[in-house]
């Protein structure tokens, strides 16, 4: 019966990844760069600017290099390889710099620490590269929380919020907690649970729009979930589940919204309302 | 009930069945609430998180060791088995395996078979198999007997009849056996029991799965909860287990971690009721058991997986179902919507094997890649790291000499040529820009129909400046 197993690969048997060790952050430095993710650049550039002021506020020189487009995530995603190893090679051309880089969206960050190496898997030279890239790429909740280590005075009215983790973000960069400790440090607002909040909100990328049947029944649960929760209004970190949330709320013609939780906190640390 | 089950014969796609499945209210509450319990079970069973993550890594270790072996554990389980009496058949396809298994019930001129849970012999699909031959095959778990009575396929790979709920078992129970209908699960469970009952003690032969084949010492062991399976592998004169090639492990020892992982993620239970070890057929100065002992070991793709180093991840599967409880996507669509026999995650990256992509090329992009299966999966599969390379696979032109049977089901040069403007748009700062320059200052004009995205949401108009124009404004200004 060996037959049956004449052209496997010996020896080619995967274990999982050891459980990586907590992160240790460093100290914060004095410049960043921001990388701003092509969802945010043409749907929400305002909180995307948003984020810009809040590391600055922290004193921080924030860059932001005209060169970047998207990671790559949504070839990678869909199965073209090549053509999502093109465009990442070139984030990573531009990134290159040592700087750390601050993502105000899970995904794109998980993009960078987590996928790119899948990506460059036959590059042992630029995986050198990915896994620097890696080592300094930090989701903006968990830099401001962990790196910047904010101390904020909360200058809004009190309110009541629900929070929405993408899933990538949650499962790769841990960010609904680091979501939900920032919101803590903000003495006037509540977060309440929504039913089912560990679930996806069914956007997925391309998943949206190649099983939309599929991902609409999973938006409307989200939706009707978030808006039962008892929140004015609901903030996430990610802009693909806010394109989403949002659009099926103004869809199904709701007075809720989300909106991104670097235009919340800009605007209950600054005082200003968001531009 | 001689009532044949019709094979699978699929002509409409996984998105034709999903819309149907979405329209049935009942079906949609069925499996959330199914679900929604199964994941609280799960999450009561592994009350230590610390425990939990050091198991996971241990059962992901023993499988992967017991893969690294694949070849040698079988064949010292083969002499292990024979040395105790127990007759060891290999089939690469479900044509031979059915074969074998006929063979064996007219060398003994049975007509009845009686058949505890398992998935292999769906893969098989024996049943049909058999009838057409003039064997009956009559299922003895509870949620199997229920869907063959109702001419229906497993929705689950643990709770076949999950999809369906007290009232609708009451109905079909009325319908089938004419008995009284009641809403009173225990008194369901008993009527089938006592149809059952009767069926266990006339069979020819018994058909059963298993859950760990351990090489060392020649047992199949079979866990279950309702005893029919022990009885369908006592009671009949010959028991014949069926199982895939990848349910081998090298010794006892290994299989006490994993049957941890497997009872406390399938129905959140410590251990099951019945933990049956099958170790051989009834010796000269034994009373009871069977006088024969079969295992057919079946391929049926899984070498395929088993030659790819990454998609070798798939055979570490140990069949508890966590990945299903807790996917999104199968928890509003069911089990038969994947209409093949392994449902949900697993099923979506173990079927292209056995099938090809050519008759699943939905089944990769049905995900939202959000990881919940991956989270749960006992031994740690990295189910949606394996979606995204069936991705590939299925998107492959035949040139690029896919690596999965039947890939390059999705290649589409039109929809390649697309990403490739994607790739120039994204690898060109200049163009880049002229793009968000254009997008942002024509937004009236971007269109109020985008496809299958304007179904579910409002068309996204783009804002007014994109964040490279207020980011370079600001930054220029000095920033703050």
């Amino acid at each position: 019966m060996s037959e049956l197993f004449y052209d496997a690969a010996p020896n080619a048997t995967r274990v999982a990844p050891e459980r990586s060790a907590p992160r240790v952050y460093p100290a914060k430095p004095a410049e960043v760069t921001l990388f701003g993710t092509c969802v945010m650049d043409l749907f929400f550039p305002e909180a995307g600017l948003d984020a810009i002021r809040l590391l600055e506020r922290e004193g921080l020189r924030v860059h932001f290099p005209q060169e970047q487009s998207c990671c790559g995530q949504p070839a990678w995603t869909s199965g073209y390889v090549n053509e999502a190893r093109d465009v990442a090679r070139a984030q990573l051309n531009l990134l290159d710099n040592g700087l750390p880089v601050v993502v105000p969206s899970g995904s794109c960050a998980g993009m960078f620490r987590q996928h790119y190496r899948e990506v460059f898997a036959d590059e042992p030279a630029t995986l050198k590269r990915v896994a620097d890239l890696a080592g300094r790429t930090f989701e903006l909740t968990e830099f401001l929380l962990h790196v910047c280590k904010v101390q904020w005075h909360d200058l809004g009215q009190p309110t009541r919020i629900a929070l929405h983790t993408s899933c990538s973000a949650r499962r790769e960069m841990n960010t609904h907690l680091h979501a939900r400790e920032l919101l803590g440090k903000l003495s006037n607002v509540e977060r309440l649970d929504h039913d089912h909040e560990s679930e996806c909100c069914g956007f997925g990328g391309t998943f949206s729009v190649r099983m939309p049947e599929v991902s609409g029944a999973m938006v409307l649960d989200k939706t009707r979930s978030l808006r039962e929760s008892g929140a004015a209004e609901m903030v996430t970190a990610d802009g693909g589940c806010l394109l989403n949330i949002n659009g099926s709320l103004d869809k199904q013609q709701q007075a809720f919204r989300g909106r991104h939780l670097a235009s919340f906190l800009w605007e209950r640390v600054s005082g200003e309302v968001s531009s | 009930m001689s009532q044949r089950i019709p094979v699978t014969e699929l002509t409409d796609s996984f998105r034709d069945r999903a819309v149907g499945a979405l329209a049935d209210g009942q079906l949609r509450t069925n499996f959330r609430v199914a679900m929604d319990s199964l994941m609280q079970k799960r999450a009561d069973a592994f009350p230590d998180e610390e425990e939990r993550e050091g198991l996971r890594e241990l059962g992901n270790h023993i499988k992967a060791r017991a893969l690294s072996q694949l070849p040698d554990l079988l064949e010292q389980l083969e002499a292990k088995l024979t040395e105790n009496g127990i007759k060891v058949h290999w089939a690469e396809t479900t044509e031979q395996a059915n074969r074998i298994v006929h063979g064996i019930i007219e060398s003994r001129q049975g007509t009845q078979v009686v058949k505890g849970k398992s998935m292999v012999s769906e893969e098989m699909e024996m049943n049909d198999y058999l009838a057409e031959r003039g064997v009956e095959c009559l299922e003895s778990d509870m949620g199997e007997y229920i869907v063959q009575l109702d001419g229906e396929k497993p929705s689950h790979i643990i709770m076949p009849a999950i999809h369906k709920n007290r009232r609708q078992v009451s109905k079909l129970f009325h319908d089938k056996l004419g008995v009284d209908e009641t809403e009173d699960v225990n008194e369901l469970i008993q009527i089938g029991r006592r149809t059952l009952r009767k069926k266990f003690l006339e069979a020819d032969v018994g058909v059963s799965g298993v859950n760990f084949a351990i090489a060392e010492t020649g047992t199949l062991l079979l866990v279950e909860n309702e005893g029919n399976g022990r009885m369908s592998t006592t009671a009949p004169p010959v028991h014949v287990a069926v199982t895939g090639i990848e349910k081998v492990v090298g010794n006892l020892r290994d299989v006490v971690p994993l049957l941890s992982l497997l009872t406390r993620s399938a129905l959140g239970q410590p251990i099951t009721t019945y933990v049956n070890m099958i170790s051989g057929p009834r010796k000269a100065d034994e009373l009871d058991g069977p006088e024969e002992v079969h295992l057919v070991l079946l391929d049926n793709g899984r070498s395929g997986a088993f030659a790819d180093a990454q998609l070798r991840q798939t055979l570490n599967c140990i069949r508890c179902g966590a990945c299903m409880n807790h996917c999104p996507v199968y928890t509003r669509v069911g089990g038969h919507t994947y209409g093949e026999v392994y449902p949900g995650p697993i099923g979506k990256i173990i079927t292209p094997h056995m099938v090809g992509l050519h008759q699943v090329p939905d089944h990769p992009s049905a995900s939202s890649l959000c990881g919940a299966c991956g989270d749960v999966c006992p031994v740690k599969i990295p189910i949606p790291e394996l979606l995204q390379r069936l991705r590939q696979e299925n998107v492959k032109s035949p040139a690029e000499q896919p690596q999965v049977k039947d890939g390059g089901a999705k290649y589409s040069p039109g929809e390649r040529r697309l990403w490739g403007l994607w790739k120039t748009l994204n690898t060109r700062p200049g163009l880049y820009k002229l793009f968000l320059w254009g997008a942002t200052r024509l937004r009236v004009l971007a269109p109020k129909n985008v496809g299958p995205w304007t179904d579910n949401h409002t068309a996204p108009v783009p804002a007014r400046r994109s964040l490279h124009d207020l980011a370079k404004q600001h930054l220029n200004k000095g920033g703050q």
